[in-house]
């Protein structure tokens, strides 16, 4: 009796129902109830966080300059990329942001490229992290070609990212008084005291030949040098903003916002476009309807399937388990 | 240790005193004899051999392999390159192993490890498992090599020597029961006549046993020490592979003898019935025709595998196209834009003198080269090639591989496909062809050891015209159960209405009576010990009871037949512990025959050269009682006489003629005064013989002395007779003697089935299986099983197409394809004609005919003709022919042919067809050996097809459509983003996402779906067979889903990318104003990708255990935990993606959002397309699991409603006992409308009723 009952046990196990193929099961079956629930659900979902997502990014106020034509002197217009060259011609600019609508502080600086290729493959690569971290210590910079060493010296930090480092320069007055820029915390914080060394000056950064970008202070360690570690994130897209920093006053309707800049970058060569874009944020990010929409379109859209499939439903009723639906029952089944 | 048993016991006996009936072989003509000599010597008949002198064959010229066999794919040496090159030859992994290479180059998007390690990791799993493969074969030769064999050194002594040692040459002494350890030729044997008595059913599966006898100079040589001085030089044929030629010559002393087939001995053929034979050794090893005839087991493809290689192709040339945008679009943008990209410092012709000197001599950046353009597109182009790669899923073959090892021994472990006899359960002994089992279309099945155990039961008779043993068959019993079941409401409804219903009564009568009848003898059959060989119940005639009988004297003469004419001896028993005995023949059918006069009284006691004894139970003593016979004469059994005799005197001096054979044979030399039941027994018979019973009609004669005498005198001198007119003299006195005999009555013995064949053949016929059955027997035993296992029927049209004589010369070869075609055209008009019809027809061929019907021209035809009847029965097929008929079936219809046998003349088929199944009961491994799957019993095949190869096949062909799809979709965001990076090659994910998307963080619930998925569960299979059809019509794996899925893959690829791009880009992503750089990007992108195929799979299954959900939901966690550790190693190792979810997109609300969003939008359309399908187009499948929902919650699986279903399903079978059933139903029901329709005839004839329908008050 007891080896019975242990063996009814141990037939039990589940590892003897594993291989009896028999393990316990749940198997859900697609109904029309499920399915319509299904769809309703969604659409219940997706349209109301649409619109709370659409809202969200209603509130965000965005305002963004193109300065890069205008702020090449009619004469220069002609040929740009000598004028941008020219390191003689003095390279500043004001621009006059006007605000339509009241902006809460903080309000976020970001300089846009478009058609810039900081994904491109040759300029992603062109890094040494190691270095970026342990400075001369680190000696293998050859993934950093071709901006590698100068005077047989490794340049730090080296590679073309770092080299070709944004430079324009923006200084904002409202109403005849400067407004407060603050250009800390503008990069991770993971990267500022991991990623970047706190010992690494960039001792000969940018006193080559061939200047591509912004110069760094080299008494500054890297971990400091915020807009290096911005322009080190490298973007995604071909068209990216990075942020430049924050304001930290608020602007009211109105407000007239005028812009100091130095246009020193160059994106002439290229046909790159330079924008300036002030906004404030909201919790879900910066201004972009895109989420807000695609959400509301696929509620509406599951709200419609749900529909259609009622009628359907209530029209050609396929009853559930219908046997007349099985092969053996259809005409035309044969063989 | 069952032979050493009996060897024991059979000790006294000595065979060669048995007379035989076998058909000798036939001494050679002096023609053939002079044909022979010339050939020797000639090219292919070069051979030497010098009997016990093997030293000579160890030098040149006569050096011969030794007598070792080696079956093994690959040797220590050979492993390596041989597997590497069977790997490689696939191409995916070829176009990894490119790239692996490539990667050492530089030239790869990837780290070196991530593309090496998962191509070593699919590669050495699938190497392990050729070589455990291997191991195990040669495991397996090495068992075979190790035998032993009694050989003789010198000076007569003989040791065991092992198999494989043994050498051309050796003379070796091989006992009763043993198996020949090479091609050996007989020198003497422990017969006094040099006669020894061999089975070859592992070579040809014929079951009777060959006699072989040595010639007449080497009788002498049965002792151990006549060796020590023998010498003799064979000269003979070269090895060749068949089996039933031997052509040579013997030098003994100075004499010459020519050798024939039957002084040959064959390799894994056994010793039977002879206690001892000495042979020499001729051909050994990989000489011997039994090897010879093995071809090397061909490695199987399943057709979804086939089919997955030309998805490989269609994924292939998606990857050569989108490299080729690639590599073009690098090459517009390095000619046009690039340069002026002055961050990226490319070399320019006009800008090069700006660049520092040391750095333009150290350019090298192959990929962007602005002077070579083109050379930098060629460069992309192969990086592209890798990059996409994993458009190519490179672990599909290891997943698959891992499946199938799973499934595999889930098959293995399954309770049900477990033998409790022979306590060994279904083996599957490759794990490629799993899901093919659920694609079959066609069963080519084996008789004997498959179907039927070979095993002979005394079933029932028919003596002096009354019929023994029952008459309700299974059949009927089963249709009129249904019947009743059917008629019940029926009546019931119509029982109030009107009198006219009384007409149902007889009927229903009459299957009450059925029950009942059966009823008794359900109840008899449970009594008594069980005797093996005789499953007879009938009370009139067991326990002496016949003797109450009315034709007392015929019975009695009946009986004495059954005891008398034969050739079988009883075995003398050590221990007398029961009267009975036990008795061999060279028949399993004489066999029953004994055992049964034994149960009836008659009992066959012993046997000299001239007497028999009987043990009879006298009638009027009601006492047993011994009386002898004196054996007069013998005249034997052969396939042309189709009957034996026997001619005895009985001690009052009686002499009696007592003649047993096929009952068309008989009834033609019946007495005028001979055919008082020639009616009644015909009447039998022919209901024998729908049961698939195998008859034999008794008779006998009483002859005066003077008759005999003078006849005698003929048959003596015909005996006497040397030379080719002997066998011609003694038919025509045997013509002149067998004759005016006195019909008895007939016999019918059962081969008797396997358990659960018939259920089984039913099972697969409903699923829509062709059962076609080759077999090695002659016509008449083939067609009994046939009926017995319901391959035909009588009411099926049957064509029998066959050949009366064998080919000799050309011409006859012409005449006689002229006339199989026109047996074929004229068969096959008639199936075209009566196609509508409901009659299904059989076609009965044999193998003379067949190997005609075989021939180029003709093969077609016959092909046709077979495919379309709905049994097909090929009997005295020679194992060659076997394979050959598979694989043109194979050929013909290209649909999967399913082999089963037991023997190793079922070898060659079981090779041929796409799926082999070796039957592992029987003794005798060949052929499982060469099978891809080893049943214990036929009826295995049901659960193995219908549930484990449905369910494979299903589960197989899901998750290769899945792959495609995951490949798909994680493989065109890759592409997609290099349309935003001027297609310079950058990846958008990390290199350690992308090696983790195969290995671990979609691999397991694919896995879990390959292994546990289930449409219906395994009762519901079996209830409803023709779902298996899904698999023959591959409803799972049609171009049409395959494209529909890469176009799902492609969707869900461009909604995941779209919706990333436009929600993260370019404003900030963090409500502290972070924007997305490309490390948030990718993993945002790549979460989407994650959660996308995982909730994909869960879509697909059907069926989710907790492994399915731990598996699923786990891989999505675990990409959670794998991201959080990544992150949080030193970014030294982790790069970009340090800290990339806990600072970066983990704490943005838009990561998390667009994530669902995005998971729902890319499924949406899969969810539509399920969602229409199941509610307007549903499949089998889906409809069944609904019903099984449905009555779930009632549990009731009987239901009125479920049954009918189930019973529909079975309703376009054609063969099978359902089948049967149905037909017979079909009879009766015509019977019953004929009883009514002239009962109706007799009630409106009788006046009553003239009188009430012309009465007004009517």
């Amino acid at each position: 009796m007891d080896t019975d009952r242990e063996r009814h046990r141990a037939r039990e196990t589940a590892f003897y129902l594993f291989t009896q193929q028999s393990l316990p099961a749940c198997k859900p079956v697609l109904t029309p109830g499920w399915v319509i629930a299904i769809f309703l659900f969604m659409g219940v979902i997706f349209i109301p966080v649409g619109l709370v997502t659409l809202r969200a990014s209603h509130c965000v106020v965005e305002i963004v300059d193109r300065y890069d034509i205008d702020c090449v002197p009619e004469p220069s217009r002609m040929d740009k990329v000598s004028y941008i060259q020219d390191d003689s011609i003095p390279k500043n600019c004001s621009r006059f942001m006007k605000v339509h609508k009241y902006m809460k502080a903080p309000i976020y600086i970001y300089y846009q490229l478009d058609n810039y290729y900081q994904n491109h493959r040759r300029y992603v690569k062109s890094r040494s992290d190691k270095q970026l971290l342990d400075g001369q210590k680190y000696h293998d910079t050859s993934s950093c070609q071709p901006v590698e060493s100068n005077n047989n010296r490794p340049i730090v930090p080296c590679g073309l990212i770092a080299w070709s480092l944004f430079n324009d320069t923006f200084e904002f007055i409202r109403e005849g008084a400067e407004l407060k820029v603050n250009r800390k915390n503008i990069a991770w914080k993971s990267d500022r005291s991991h990623k970047f060394g706190k010992n690494v000056y960039p001792f000969n950064f940018q006193n080559g030949t061939l200047i591509g970008g912004g110069k760094l202070n080299p008494e500054i360690p890297l971990s400091d040098q915020e807009d290096l570690i911005v322009w080190m994130r490298t973007s995604a897209l071909p068209s990216f903003r990075k942020l430049y920093g924050r304001i930290e006053e608020d602007l009211d309707v109105d407000d007239v916002v005028v812009v100091n800049l130095m246009n020193n970058y160059n994106t002439y060569s290229f046909g790159g476009k330079k924008k300036l874009a002030l906004s404030t944020s909201s919790w879900l990010g910066g201004k972009n309807d895109f989420l807000g929409h695609a959400c509301v379109f696929a509620g509406c859209s599951s709200l419609t399937l749900a529909i259609i499939f009622m009628l359907l439903h209530v029209k050609y009723r396929r009853p559930y388990g219908d046997m007349s639906y099985l092969p053996w029952n259809r005409k035309s089944f044969s063989g | 240790m069952v032979a050493a048993s009996s060897r024991k016991r059979k000790g006294k006996i000595r065979w060669s005193k048995l007379y035989s009936f076998a058909a000798c072989f036939r001494p050679l003509t002096s023609k053939e004899r002079l044909a022979a000599r010339e050939l020797i010597g000639q090219p292919g008949f070069s051979r030497v051999v010098f009997c016990n002198e093997p030293h000579l064959h160890k030098r040149k010229p006569y050096k011969y392999p030794y007598n070792y066999i080696s079956t093994t794919k690959y040797n220590v040496l050979t492993f390596l390159p041989r597997a590497l090159f069977e790997q490689f030859r696939r191409v995916a992994n070829f176009y990894f192993l490119l790239a692996a290479i490539f990667s050492l180059f530089s030239l790869a998007p990837f780290s070196r490890a991530s593309l090496i390690a998962p191509l070593v990791f699919v590669v050495g799993i699938s190497m392990l498992k050729e070589a455990v493969e291997d191991w195990h074969r040669f495991l397996q030769d090495l068992d075979v090599n190790n035998r032993t064999v009694k050989t003789h050194i010198s000076n007569g002594v003989f040791v065991d020597k092992l198999w494989k040692e043994l050498r051309v040459g050796d003379v070796v002494k091989v006992n009763k029961g043993e198996y020949f350890p090479s091609d050996l030729l007989l020198l003497s044997s422990g017969n006094e006549d040099g006669v020894c008595y061999v089975e070859t059913m592992n070579l040809d599966g014929e079951t009777n046993l060959k006699i072989k006898r040595c010639l007449e100079a080497s009788l002498c040589l049965n002792e151990d020490e006549e060796f020590s001085k023998f010498k003799a030089t064979v000269h003979c044929e070269d090895p060749n592979p068949n089996l039933y030629t031997f052509v040579g010559n013997i030098e003994f002393g100075k004499e010459s003898y020519p050798l024939s087939p039957s002084q040959l001995l064959l390799r894994d053929s056994k010793l039977r019935n002879t206690d001892y034979i000495y042979g020499v050794v001729i051909f050994s090893g990989h000489d011997t025709k039994a090897v010879r005839n093995s071809t090397r087991s061909p490695s199987k493809r399943s057709r979804i595998e086939r089919k997955m290689d030309h998805i490989i192709y269609i994924l292939f040339s998606m990857l050569v196209l989108v490299s080729l945008v690639s590599s073009f679009g690098s090459l517009l943008y390095l000619r046009q834009d690039m340069v002026d990209w002055w961050y990226l410092q490319l070399p320019d012709d006009n800008k090069v003198n700006d660049l520092d000197d040391s750095n333009s001599e150290k350019y090298d950046d192959r990929f962007f080269n602005p002077s070579k353009p083109v050379q930098s597109a060629g460069l992309q182009f192969i990086r592209a090639l890798i990059l996409y790669g994993y458009l190519i899923p490179i672990s599909l073959y290891v997943s698959i591989e891992v499946v199938k090892v799973l499934q595999t021994m889930l098959i293995n472990k399954d309770i049900e496909l477990y033998d409790d006899v022979t306590c060994k359960s279904v083996q599957a002994r490759t794990s490629n062809l799993n899901e093919e089992l659920g694609q079959v279309e066609m069963i080519l099945s084996d008789k004997t050891g498959t179907l039927t155990c070979n095993q002979m039961e005394f079933r029932k008779c028919s003596i002096a015209g009354v019929s023994y043993g029952g008459d309700i068959t299974e059949v009927d019993l089963a249709a009129s159960m249904r019947m009743n079941a059917d008629f019940e409401p029926f009546e019931f409804s119509i029982d109030e209405t009107d009198g006219a219903t009384r007409s149902f009564e007889p009927f229903e009568f009459s299957v009450s009576s059925f029950s009942a009848q059966n009823g008794n003898a359900r109840l008899t059959k449970t009594e008594g010990p069980v005797i093996k060989g005789f499953n007879f119940r009938d009370d009139r005639l067991t326990n002496e009871n016949w003797i109450h009988g009315s034709n007392l004297f015929d019975i009695t003469m009946f009986f004495r037949v059954m005891a008398l004419c034969h050739t079988g001896i009883p075995l003398e028993d050590d221990n007398h512990k029961t009267d009975k005995l036990s008795y061999e023949a060279e028949s399993p059918e004489e066999v029953s025959f004994l055992i049964a006069s034994q149960e009836f009284g008659f009992q066959f006691c012993r046997r000299t050269q001239s007497l028999m004894v009987l043990r009879e139970f006298d009638p009027s003593s009601m006492k047993e009682v011994e009386r002898e016979y004196k054996l007069l004469n013998l005249l034997e059994f052969s396939s042309s006489r189709k009957r034996m005799s026997v001619i005895v005197s009985n001690e009052d001096g009686q002499i009696f003629l007592l003649c047993k054979g096929a009952d068309s044979i008989i009834f033609d030399r019946l007495a005028d005064n001979g055919r008082a039941y020639e009616q009644a027994t015909t009447m039998h018979l022919s209901s024998y013989a729908e049961d698939g019973l195998r008859t034999l009609a008794f008779a006998y004669r009483t002859i005066e002395a003077a008759e005999y005498e003078s006849w005698n005198t003929i048959f003596t001198q015909a005996k006497a007779t040397i030379g080719p007119e002997r066998e011609e003299l003694l038919e025509q006195a045997s013509e002149t003697i067998e004759k005016d005999l006195i019909l008895l009555g007939v016999v019918a013995v059962e081969d008797k089935l396997q358990k659960g064949v018939p259920e089984c053949i039913d099972k697969l016929a409903q699923a829509g299986l062709k059962i076609w059955l080759l077999t090695g027997d002659k016509r008449e035993t083939a067609i009994n099983i046939g009926f017995a296992c319901s391959l035909l029927r009588q009411d099926m049209k049957q064509f029998h197409l066959s050949l009366s004589r064998d080919a000799e010369s050309n011409n006859q070869v012409k005449d006689m394809k002229e006339d199989i075609l026109q047996q074929i055209e004229s068969s096959y008009k008639m199936v075209c004609e009566e196609r509508n019809k409901e009659a299904p027809f059989g076609l009965v061929i044999d193998g003379k005919a067949l190997e005609i019907a075989l021939r180029g021209d003709v093969k077609d035809e016959f092909l046709q003709l077979a495919v379309n009847c709905a049994s097909v029965i090929c009997c005295r097929v020679s194992p060659k022919q076997k394979a050959l008929i598979t694989r043109l079936v194979k050929q013909y219809t290209g649909k999967t042919t399913l082999a089963i046998g037991d023997g190793a003349n079922d070898v060659g088929m079981i090779q041929e067809a796409d799926i082999g199944v070796g039957i592992s009961g029987m003794e005798g491994m060949q052929a499982v050996m060469a099978s891809d799957f080893s049943l214990p019993q036929f009826r295995f095949l049901e659960r193995l097809l219908i549930v484990h190869g449905h369910w494979c096949y299903q589960r197989i062909s899901k998750m290769v459509l899945y792959f495609v799809y995951k490949n798909v979709a994680f493989g065109l965001t890759l592409f997609y983003y290099e349309l935003y990076t001027s297609f310079s090659g950058e990846v958008l994910y990390d290199d350690w996402y992308m090696t983790m998307f195969n290995v671990m963080l979609t691999s397991l619930p694919v896995i879990a779906l390959g292994v546990l998925e289930q449409d219906v569960s395994s009762d519901i299979c079996l209830q409803f067979p023709a779902l298996y059809q899904q698999g023959p019509r591959n409803v799972h794996f049609s171009w049409s889903r395959i494209i529909g899925w890469i176009l799902n893959g492609v969707v869900s690829s461009l909604v995941i990318f779209l919706a990333n791009i436009y929600i993260l880009s370019p404003t900030a992503m963090r409500e502290n104003g972070f924007v997305a750089d490309i490390d948030s990007l990718g993993a945002t992108t790549y979460t989407c990708i994650i959660w996308t195929v995982n909730c994909q799979i869960a879509l697909i299954t059907s069926h989710f255990t907790w492994i399915q959900h731990l598996s699923i939901w786990g891989s999505i966690l675990l990409w959670y935990i794998f991201l959080l550790v990544y992150g949080a190693l030193p970014p030294n190792f982790s790069g970009n993606a340090f800290q990339v979810l806990v600072e970066g997109i983990g704490p943005a609300p838009l990561y998390w959002m667009i994530t669902v969003l995005v998971v729902v939008v890319s499924l949406l359309p899969y969810f539509i397309h399920i969602v229409i399908q199941r509610s307007y187009f549903p499949m089998d499948d889906h409809i069944i699991q609904e019903m099984e929902q449905c009555y779930k919650k009632y549990d009731v699986r009987d239901n009125e409603m479920w049954v009918r279903e189930q019973r529909n399903s079975q309703r376009s079978t054609r063969i099978g006992f359902s089948a049967r059933v149905d037909a017979k139903i079909l009879s009766f029901n015509q019977q019953l409308q004929q009883k009514k329709l002239s009962i109706y005839r007799s009630v409106t004839n009788s006046p009553i009723y003239r009188s009430i329908t012309t009465s007004p008050f009517s």
